[in-house]
């Protein structure tokens, strides 16, 4: 099973909803993809399952962290042609804002790619892209450990 | 560590699976059974990244919440999260996740934590993290 081969192969590879509904943790999520140009903005819409705290209500951190996460994978997967998933090393999030109970957007800048190694920055953002509710900056690991 | 009593797991904990638990030893922990939604990968079947910061984020928070008579109704921001990944998860296997709070000011709680399978001294995941204490606890007004 080499499913982000098989996608390249079949010429989905640049195709990011392809990829993210072979991700099932970003299918559980329910996160979509608007491909502008070369960056992918990635949508996250409001559940109710997403609530990290009830009294705000507020969309739990863990949410906020695997929705960054994925936004700065999938914009790795965009531009590179590696064929197996990127892998986390470390990232660093920061929580700016709560997460409020509207739909969540995304974006991420690969700051630089070496050979092994890439840094991602990502953001997420609700009612205005100027006001950031996170960000996060990480390492990601292109070839197997 | 009975900063773990008494929690009341948030809907995304539920949605997830993860819920408070103990270690043989007695010691409270997160436990996060695995499950295939939960997959990043899905060539190899290892969790996403995303699962085990929910998993840390949860464990550090609960420890970030002072052991007091009324700290219930304290509301606990994150303000940062860094996460180092040691090595994937085992395909199959629950994650369990215990925190330390190891330093606490008037304002602020500073956290580490583990996620691992077996013992905290083979992580899966070590986190650390700041909490700011007592935010606003209102709700904000509708857009």
């Amino acid at each position: 099973m080499k499913i982000l081969s098989d996608l390249r192969e079949s010429g989905q590879g640049q195709d990011m909803s392809a990829v993210v509904s072979a991700i099932p943790f970003a299918s559980f999520l329910a996160v979509e993809v608007q491909q502008q140009g070369n960056e992918v903005i990635t949508v996250l819409p409001f559940r109710e399952d997403l609530i990290g705290n009830t009294v705000l209500p507020a969309i739990h951190g863990g949410v906020i962290g695997a929705f960054l996460e994925i936004t700065a994978i999938l914009q790795l997967l965009f531009e590179t042609a590696c064929e197996r998933m990127p892998k986390t090393v470390d990232v660093n999030f920061d929580y700016l804002r709560s997460g409020r109970d509207v739909t969540t957007y995304g974006r991420a800048i690969v700051n630089r790619q070496g050979r092994r190694v890439a840094n991602v920055r990502s953001e997420i953002w609700q009612e205005s892209r100027d006001r950031p509710i996170a960000l996060s900056q990480g390492h990601y690991l292109l070839s197997p450990l | 560590m009975s900063d773990f009593e008494e929690r009341k797991e948030t809907p995304y904990a539920a949605a997830i699976g993860m819920h408070l638990a103990e270690l043989p030893d007695g010691t409270p922990a997160m436990r996060l059974p695995y499950s295939e939604q939960l997959i990043g990968d899905p060539d190899t079947g290892v969790l996403h990244g995303g699962v085990i910061t929910a998993l840390l984020d949860q464990t550090a928070g609960m420890v970030a919440r002072p052991d007091e008579p009324g700290s219930e109704e304290t509301a606990i921001a994150t303000l940062d999260l860094r996460i180092d990944y040691m090595g994937p998860a085992t395909p199959g296997a629950d994650l369990w996740a215990t925190g330390e709070c190891y330093k606490r000011t008037r304002n602020i709680a500073f956290i580490r934590a583990w996620a691992f399978h077996e013992t905290k001294e083979d992580p899966v995941a070590t986190c650390v993290a700041a909490f700011m204490m007592g935010t606003p606890n209102t709700p904000r007004a509708p857009a």
